[in-house]
């Protein structure tokens, strides 16, 4: 069975978040909202479940830590002590001061790359992927409000063009 | 308009005369005679016997080293006490009486050093704001015009802070006490170091500098607190316009000044010790305590109902401020001691050897309150519009970089006779009284709101 979605588009973040806001209060369900760049506070305003992704950065900067910690301990205690600025030691506390750089380096290491990585998993990105954009004008210099149409075209549609969108466009959408 | 409530200025006065009570008690108590001195310490020994020995038992094996840098660590400590001890010397010639005199140098600075790490400690947060604030007017800044009026309110304590630390410094001159021993023809006279640097450290060049960076600080403050009042009535932006012009003037004086300070006042107390970090140091303490008063001063009012128009976000903006200044100052604190620790040039390498010997606590205690608390507390981005959370983060961060102060300055001053007495809780008491009397007094003089500041309405709307 073909569902019917409208696209509407916008050519301002704040007149799509103002719209965003109204369309929500109209107890419409907003499918998706494709913007060329990140808008501030849209998460919130389209009431999406608050990111993860913070908590898994900390997690991996912890692994970070641990991996350095591990690592020096390694490489410059047990493998092979080595004497640098005449400070022998046997110790990895004791000569800690000069493995702080490495440790404070790989911590934001993993956690900048980890998570990166783990967002396009979590956004299913992988290259050569094909866009899932349905205007290419998403990413050039318009916004694009993607919602199911369920009951009164005419009115949503009103709507839509009240909150101050350019264009709007009906699309049969094959259900999966 | 902010009317200045009977409790808080109730309570600023009782803090003052407590303060004055405490800062009386110290000086009375100080040593007049070596005999005193000796007395003192030997019942101080009695009765913390425990807590002297474990600091000093524990001290020693502190720097982390082998056998032979422990050993040089050492002989660094003992040229410290000889150097600090050389006006003794001069008077005495057998080291027991050099020592004991040291001694009773030490304690007589006790009372001095407390009063003066606690005026400096206040003055500063007065400074760090006023340099927040010109980083604002500078940049222009969109967010923050509805605090510009509870930042004029807090610099307004940079005339009686300043006058206090120059009164202060000024009696240093006098020779009232030995904060700083490069003042001392005596100690001059046998240390070829501070020769080589007495065309710097010249007391009348001292002053003239102390009046030139705090004539230089006041000025901007009062006239920029004219041109913003001014702008309030006025119909066009061109006072706005010219606000902004000398703040970003300020700034370049700000930055050569504040770091010339921080060598006059702070790091001349260890006169052969030098680090080119120490402008930056300095500035990162100021900065972080700085904007935790801010947001404390704006939190408290929103409390009474004032500012209703500052929101969490803003809260939200001074809160990221604090976390981020004071991974700031984490990052000074540990490349300034990283390099020394790591180059063990004895010159350098005292001043964190007396630091880990006698200051253990503290030492490590700041870092602990300066760093882990500030990041693990305001890491989680909805915690920093907590209000009251915030609150408690900024009296965590006030009270490390209090210790901050403290461990500047009290290792050349006091040695290892320092403790957190009553000379030094009175005196903190005392200026805080004083801070909170003159910054709120300073609020009720003028609307808390800007009227026309071009960016007010943006502030207004301002949401992360």
């Amino acid at each position: 069975m073909a569902s019917k979605t409208i696209h509407a588009f916008y050519d301002d973040d704040d007149v799509l978040m103002l719209a965003v806001k109204r369309v929500k209060a109209a107890k419409h369900h907003i499918e998706e909202v494709y913007c060329p760049f990140p808008v501030h506070g849209l998460d919130k305003a389209m009431g999406l479940a608050p990111t993860r992704l913070a908590i898994t950065s900390f997690i991996y900067g912890c692994v970070g830590l641990a991996v350095a910690t591990i690592m020096m301990n390694y490489i410059m205690i047990e493998d092979w002590p080595q004497d640098i600025g005449g400070k022998p030691s046997f110790s990895y506390i004791e000569n800690m001061p000069a493995f702080v750089p490495i440790m404070f380096e790989l911590t934001v290491f993993f956690a900048a790359h980890l998570m990166v990585i783990t967002f396009y998993l979590r956004s299913r990105l992988w290259p050569f992927k094909a866009a899932e954009n349905p205007d290419l004008r998403t990413t050039d210099d318009h916004f694009l409000m993607e919602i199911d149409i369920h009951g009164d075209e005419n009115e949503l549609r009103d709507l839509l063009i009240d909150t101050g969108a350019v264009e709007i466009n009906i699309v049969e959408k094959e259900s999966h | 308009m902010y009317t200045f409530t009977n409790r808080l200025k109730i309570g600023s006065f009782i803090l003052m005369a407590v303060g004055i009570l405490g800062i009386a008690i110290g000086f009375i108590s100080a040593p007049g005679t070596v005999e005193e001195a000796k007395a003192m310490v030997a019942s101080n020994d009695v009765a913390h016997g425990e807590e002297g020995t474990e600091s000093m038992s524990e001290g020693t094996p502190a720097m982390p080293e082998d056998g032979t840098t422990s050993m040089r660590a050492e002989e660094d400590h003992g040229a410290l006490t000889e150097h600090d001890g050389n006006a003794a010397q001069a008077h005495g010639g057998e080291h027991d009486a050099s020592h004991d005199e040291h001694l009773l140098h030490q304690l007589q600075n006790k009372p001095w050093a407390a009063l003066y790490v606690a005026a400096f400690f206040f003055f500063m947060i007065a400074l760090g704001v006023l340099a927040f604030y010109a980083i604002q007017r500078a940049a222009q800044a969109g967010w923050s015009p509805l605090l510009f009026r509870v930042m004029e309110g807090i610099t307004a304590y940079l005339v009686p802070g300043g006058i206090i630390v120059f009164v202060i410094l000024l009696l240093s001159v006098l020779h009232m006490n030995h904060l700083f021993v490069w003042m001392d023809a005596d100690v001059v006279a046998h240390d070829e170091i501070i020769q080589n640097k007495s065309g710097y450290l010249d007391p009348t060049f001292f002053l003239i500098r102390a009046a030139v960076y705090l004539g230089g600080w006041i000025a901007y403050r009062e006239y920029s607190r004219k041109l913003s009042l001014a702008q309030d009535d006025s119909d066009d932006n061109s006072k706005f316009k010219l606000n902004f012009r000398i703040s970003a003037a300020f700034l370049v004086f700000y930055l050569i000044s504040e770091s010339m300070m921080s060598w006059d006042w702070i790091m001349s107390v260890d006169p052969h010790w030098f680090s080119t970090l120490f402008g930056w140091y300095v500035f990162a303490s100021m900065m972080v305590s700085a904007v935790t008063v801010i947001a404390m001063v704006a939190i408290y009012l929103k409390s009474r109902g004032y500012l209703p128009d500052v929101n969490d976000s803003h809260i939200h903006d001074l809160a990221k401020f604090m976390f981020g200044f004071s991974i700031f100052w984490t990052y000074l604190w540990f490349s300034q001691f990283m390099l020394i620790w790591y180059s063990n040039i004895p010159e350098e390498v005292t001043y964190y050897v007396t630091r880990i010997a006698d200051y253990r606590l503290p030492f490590f205690g700041m870092v602990a309150l300066n760093f882990l608390f500030p990041v693990l507390l305001l890491m989680n981005s909805d915690y920093k519009r907590i209000n009251w959370f915030v609150l408690m983060t900024g009296i965590v961060i006030l009270a490390g970089h209090y210790m901050d102060i403290f461990n500047m300055v009290m290792p050349a001053t006091v040695g290892d006779q320092w403790y957190i007495g009553i000379p030094e809780i009175g005196a903190i008491l005392f200026f805080a009284g004083a801070f909170i009397f003159w910054v709120f007094k300073a609020l009720t003089s003028a609307p808390l709101q800007p009227k026309r500041n071009p960016f007010i309405e943006e502030s207004k709307h301002f949401h992360y």
